[in-house]
């Protein structure tokens, strides 16, 4: 079996809020004793309601946070965080942010926002990194004369085909999408799903995809994590879990979800009629 | 005659590159009791149609209709205190983004209070009593404690049931709900709309739902309305809509579903458009 990209170990996050004179310090256990692998060419999608943890999770994985317990094994290579994380990893590991608009510099032209991350990690000549950002840019669907415009000038679902063109610039091991389609419209978001898609599809990408959205998770992913304040209750292949639901939180998930087949529309009508 | 009458209105802004017509010619009714979703992608004049009709829209705004009346009232041609006297009162909106919607300089309290005292002359006592009743209503239990609470201190769910609170609070006629839940989880999302629903219900108001999400308008609407780049595509009973949908554009938003995907694509709204980028009906 070959390695896999992520692998991560009983991890744990405590936040701890300072106290005062007359108030003890108070802990919330963020993330507990988490653990997976993820295989190359996969998609783990990371399932939750806001502040179960889940973003928390996103952080530490992408080496921004630290953890305070537990192992992250990337590529084989377990991540000695204490005394910073070398170039080498940062390369590796890349994330894609929910809101389109907060994550890309308003001064900075398009260009410059794809080619930064190989000026920063990378001896390339300018005009090597101008062709690769060009590159980049028709990949993920824009055009070439987008490539002098500034954030502003562009849609949502535009911003996001920008923010995933940055992360792939350095070809990562695994990218990071925390919530990357829950801004957007239901048509643009069609569209960014089949831009992962046709992405992972040709260059084997391994995919980290965390949401609130079950419609979305059972489009995309191939495993899914269901976590609830803190802790995963409940992981299993795609199939599994939402034939199966075994916890109780995933059955509420479930049953949460607008359902939008005629035999539920016409069911709801018949109970309103009937009240 | 139904209680929300609007035929042909139109919203142009004028832009620097010229008029851009938002909502064009587009004809809306609601009956008392009834939900009515309008549903359509970003800039497709769905907010701006009943932000027209609110009066909420900025200077820049030319707004036109040949009918816009709400129980026989012309609302277009109403002086300005006439109509302050019925917006928030009768016809009242609740918001997309909850917490940016509540002024974080005040309590949710004085934020509710103040609703009650600009349209029933309730004050003091009264007033606070009334603004626990209401955040009982809308599922608040600890109510009296609440009222001294910023928004800051609420979750995004409890902050959108605090406006609900203030939409409710002088019994309108009409809700208008502005995605009243795309900021929230699905679990709150489920909260949020059974509840708007069992009020609409319990109270007899007649609810306008504007989403974008077809989830939410087959949990919620008796009547659909499609909208796309400012135009009327399609308007159903919501289980025809979801049945046959008529207008190429309604296929193409119900196809977009991630649950309806068939094999590796999702269908986008560009495979249903046509080759000059028109959509037909």
């Amino acid at each position: 079996m070959s390695v896999p990209v992520l692998e991560v170990k009983n991890l744990r996050r405590d936040y701890v809020s300072s106290g005062g004179p007359f108030r003890p310090a108070k802990v919330v256990h963020a993330v507990k004793d988490v653990s997976f692998t993820l295989e190359k060419g996969k998609t783990l999608a990371v399932v939750g309601e806001s502040g179960c943890g889940k973003s928390t999770l996103a952080r530490m994985i992408t080496l921004i946070d630290q953890q305070t317990s537990g192992e992250i094994i990337v590529d084989g290579a377990t991540v000695e965080a204490r005394h910073g994380v070398s170039a080498a990893l940062r390369r590796k590991v890349q994330i894609v942010f929910q809101n389109p608009y907060g994550s890309l510099n308003p001064r900075q032209k398009i260009g410059s926002v794809l080619a930064e991350p190989l000026l920063l990690n990378t001896s390339m000549s300018p005009a090597e990194r101008r062709d690769k950002a060009m590159t980049m840019l028709l990949k993920v669907g824009l055009q070439e004369e987008h490539f002098n415009r500034y954030p502003h000038m562009f849609s949502g679902g535009q911003r996001q085909r920008i923010a995933i063109a940055r992360a792939l610039m350095l070809n990562p091991s695994f990218l990071v999408l925390d919530e990357p389609v829950s801004a957007l419209d239901l048509s643009v978001q069609a569209q960014i799903l089949n831009l992962l898609k046709d992405l992972q599809d040709e260059f084997g990408l391994t995919f980290v995809f965390i949401s609130h959205d079950l419609s979305v998770v059972r489009y995309i992913a191939d495993e899914v994590m269901v976590m609830y304040f803190g802790e995963v209750v409940e992981h299993g292949s795609r199939d599994a879990v939402f034939e199966d639901p075994q916890h109780d939180y995933t059955r509420t998930l479930f049953a949460a979800t607008p359902r939008t087949d005629i035999s539920s529309i016409k069911a709801r009508l018949a109970r309103k009629s009937a009240a | 005659m139904a209680m929300l009458e609007i035929k042909n209105l139109t919203v142009a802004f004028d832009t620097a590159a010229g008029l851009f017509k938002a909502v064009d010619g587009i004809d809306v009714s609601v009956d008392g009791r009834e939900v009515l979703a309008i549903v359509g992608e970003s800039g497709s004049g769905k907010s701006v149609a009943m932000l027209a009709v609110m009066g909420l829209l900025p200077a820049t705004a030319t707004v036109t209709a040949d009918v816009m009346n709400f129980e026989g009232k012309d609302l277009l041609a109403m002086p300005a205190n006439q109509k302050r006297a019925i917006i928030g009162k009768e016809i009242a909106m609740i918001f997309q983004e909850p917490i940016a919607s509540l002024n974080p300089c005040f309590t949710i309290g004085f934020q509710i209070e103040e609703v009650l005292n600009q349209h029933m002359g309730l004050r003091g006592n009264a007033a606070r009593q009334r603004a626990v009743e209401l955040l009982q209503m809308v599922g608040i239990t600890d109510g009296a404690e609440r009222l001294g609470a910023f928004p800051h201190q609420m979750s995004g769910g409890q902050c959108q049931r605090v406006m609900i609170a203030m939409a409710i609070a002088c019994d309108p006629k009409l809700l208008i709900a502005d995605e009243p839940t795309t900021a929230l989880d699905v679990t709150i999302q489920k909260q949020i709309l059974d509840l708007l629903v069992s009020l609409q219900d319990r109270y007899g108001m007649a609810l306008i739902m504007i989403t974008h999400d077809m989830g939410v308008v087959a949990e919620t609407a008796d009547r659909v309305i499609v909208q796309y780049k400012g135009n009327k595509m399609e308007e159903a009973d919501v289980l025809s809509l979801f049945e046959n949908p008529q207008s190429n554009y309604t296929r193409a938003l119900l196809s977009a579903l991630p649950e309806n995907a068939v094999g590796d694509r999702l269908p986008t709204v560009a495979d249903f458009e046509d080759t000059d980028g028109g959509m037909s009906r």
